[in-house]
């Protein structure tokens, strides 16, 4: 393999080609969703101009090619993820919908009164209210692994919950989104499992950025989001293992996902069909796997070590303007390529507005991590985030246009 | 962007007017702004059917926090059915900002937040348009 090489990364990526009020597009918002190569971009409309038809049903030529690159993506992300068998791998809409379907599929079927749920103070709220819901519907009682100042979670609270008994599902983010945070997912494996319970992880933020092994990592279930590895938006993925998946009633209901059906009751489908009612997102799929082919080819490790040197410049860099205040884990390796950080006396909505104005796009807001926010005593941040195409110039640019910032503000 | 943080802007964003609890108010209301967290209360004395005093805290942006500060100037003693009456459009001319509809938001937080106080003590419903703006669930 051929060593990495951040300008030809760009070059593969038709959108750097963009201005933003006159200056070269400086995205850092990766963490939100990234931006598409072009082999991703080929995919799809090679797929729409040659194979075009639905999947799993015509007998025609069309439906046949159609079919067959919809399975071979599938095929693309048992193999990124690790995973033993096709059957385990069902797509869905995001990682949003794969834990919604965990929820309710899995969730409905073995929880009840006096169960116990675990999840983290760390979550995106995707990963928080589906069991919220859960909990209210099923009379299971939803507990918390609160997080430190600085973002990571304290494990010495598992004791307290496993003293207490009934553990059956722990949820948990493999890697924070607002803080960047990485969670030994290992070790809360071994615990859930130790209490018989099972485990989901919410990889939206990791398996775009290193490797994943679901087996090693010790998930029952992982999620994970297409358009966050440099997929289309609108598809995405749930692992499960797969004896899990086969006493699991289904989630949706509808065409696809049965065996056959008579007017007072259908058998549902193998796996994973039983659990992709409908038409699904053909294209996108199909995208989602020319976007895994194409980090592959690159190499989940070449890239997660072009972000952890990224991150490390931009701590650095952050470290030299005044007022700012950077949030999350204080060593790098303990963090992914996520830098949220306050600057003293400037909301991040004004922060976001400048850096605007010099084509640095960052993300502010709560990140979908309200309960976060308020554990860390801050409304907002910041957040600058980075993949495989950033540049040590754009972390240059944003600290410029942070003191811009400060300028504008008067500080 | 130097159009929208010109000086007035951050000069009631850093020295915002009327600003902090009130002591007894005679209505209040919560505002908050979903996307961003920003949250804004606001608390009114009314007398004879006049704002008698009004003050506001909370956290948010600079045209959020602005365009608060310049809407207790603007209703200080005016008659409350006055105010209640008051449109986007006015708060967006005395802002005097060009706004994006993400930034719109941020500047009709207080205007929308003070119309909850308003028709909370006038004991009539919100103007459609403004429904839900009292729909907030927060300490």
């Amino acid at each position: 393999m051929s060593p990495f090489d951040v300008h030809a990364v760009r070059a593969d990526f038709p959108i750097f080609a963009r201005q933003v009020n006159g200056y070269p597009l400086a995205y850092l918002d990766s963490a939100s969703t990234a931006q598409k190569p072009r082999a991703v971009i080929d995919s799809m409309v090679q797929l729409y101009e040659t194979s075009y038809a639905n999947v799993h049903r015509g007998v025609y030529t069309l439906g046949q090619e159609s079919t067959a690159l919809y399975e071979a993506a599938r095929e693309t992300v048992r193999a990124f993820l690790g995973a033993s068998s096709t059957r385990e791998i069902i797509f869905t809409r995001d990682a949003t919908e794969a834990l919604n379907l965990v929820a309710y599929s899995y969730g409905r079927a073995n929880l009840g009164p006096g169960d116990v749920i675990v999840s983290t103070e760390l979550e995106h709220h995707s990963n928080l209210v589906p069991w919220q819901v859960l909990a209210r519907e099923t009379g299971a009682t939803l507990r918390f692994i609160h997080i430190d100042d600085h973002g990571s979670l304290m494990l010495e609270e598992l004791d307290e919950i496993a003293a207490a008994g009934n553990v059956k599902l722990l949820a948990v983010v493999d890697q924070s989104n607002s803080l960047g945070t990485r969670v030994p997912v290992r070790t809360l494996a071994d615990w859930v499992h130790g209490q018989g319970g099972v485990l989901v992880v919410d990889g939206a933020q990791s398996a775009p950025h290193r490797p994943i092994d679901v087996g090693a990592l010790g998930a029952d279930f992982f999620a994970f989001s297409g358009h966050k590895l440099c997929g289309p938006s609108g598809a995405g993925g749930l692992y499960g293992r797969r004896e899990l998946l086969e006493a699991m009633p289904p989630f949706l209901t509808g065409g696809e996902m049965i065996r056959s059906v008579r007017l007072e009751r259908t058998s549902w489908n193998e796996l994973p069909w039983k659990f992709e009612a409908g038409t699904p997102a053909i294209a996108e799929v199909i995208g989602m796997g020319a976007a895994i082919e194409y980090l592959t080819r690159i190499g989940l490790d070449a890239i997660h070590e072009h972000e952890a040197g990224i991150t490390r410049y931009c701590l650095e860099r952050l470290d030299e303007v005044p007022g700012v205040r950077v949030l999350g884990p204080e060593d790098p390796a303990e963090r992914g390529g996520v830098v949220s950080f306050t600057l003293e006396g400037v909301h991040p909505h004004d922060v976001a507005e400048i850096l605007d104005s010099v084509a640095v796009c960052v993300r502010a807001g709560h990140h979908c991590t309200q309960p976060v926010m308020e554990r860390l005593g801050v409304p907002a941040t910041t957040r600058a985030s980075f993949y495989l195409y950033t540049l040590p110039e754009e972390i240059d640019r944003l600290v410029e246009g942070l003191h811009r910032v400060r300028r504008t503000f008067r500080l | 962007m130097d159009d929208l943080y010109r000086d007035h802007i951050l000069d009631h964003y850093k020295d915002p007017r009327n600003y902090g609890p009130m002591d007894d108010p005679d209505v209040s209301a919560e505002g908050q702004n979903p996307l961003c967290g920003d949250q804004l209360s606001i608390d009114l004395k009314v007398h004879d059917g006049t704002i008698a005093d009004i003050r506001f805290h909370g956290r948010g942006c600079a045209i959020s926090q602005a365009a608060t500060s310049m809407l207790t100037e603007m209703v200080m003693g005016r008659p409350v059915d006055e105010v209640a009456a008051l449109g986007r459009e006015d708060i967006v001319e005395e802002v005097g900002i060009p706004l994006s509809p993400v930034r719109l938001k941020c500047a009709l937080l207080g205007l929308g937040t003070l119309k909850v106080a308003l028709h909370r003590h006038l004991g009539t419903p919100l103007p459609e348009g403004w429904a839900g703006m009292d729909e907030v669930d927060w300490r």
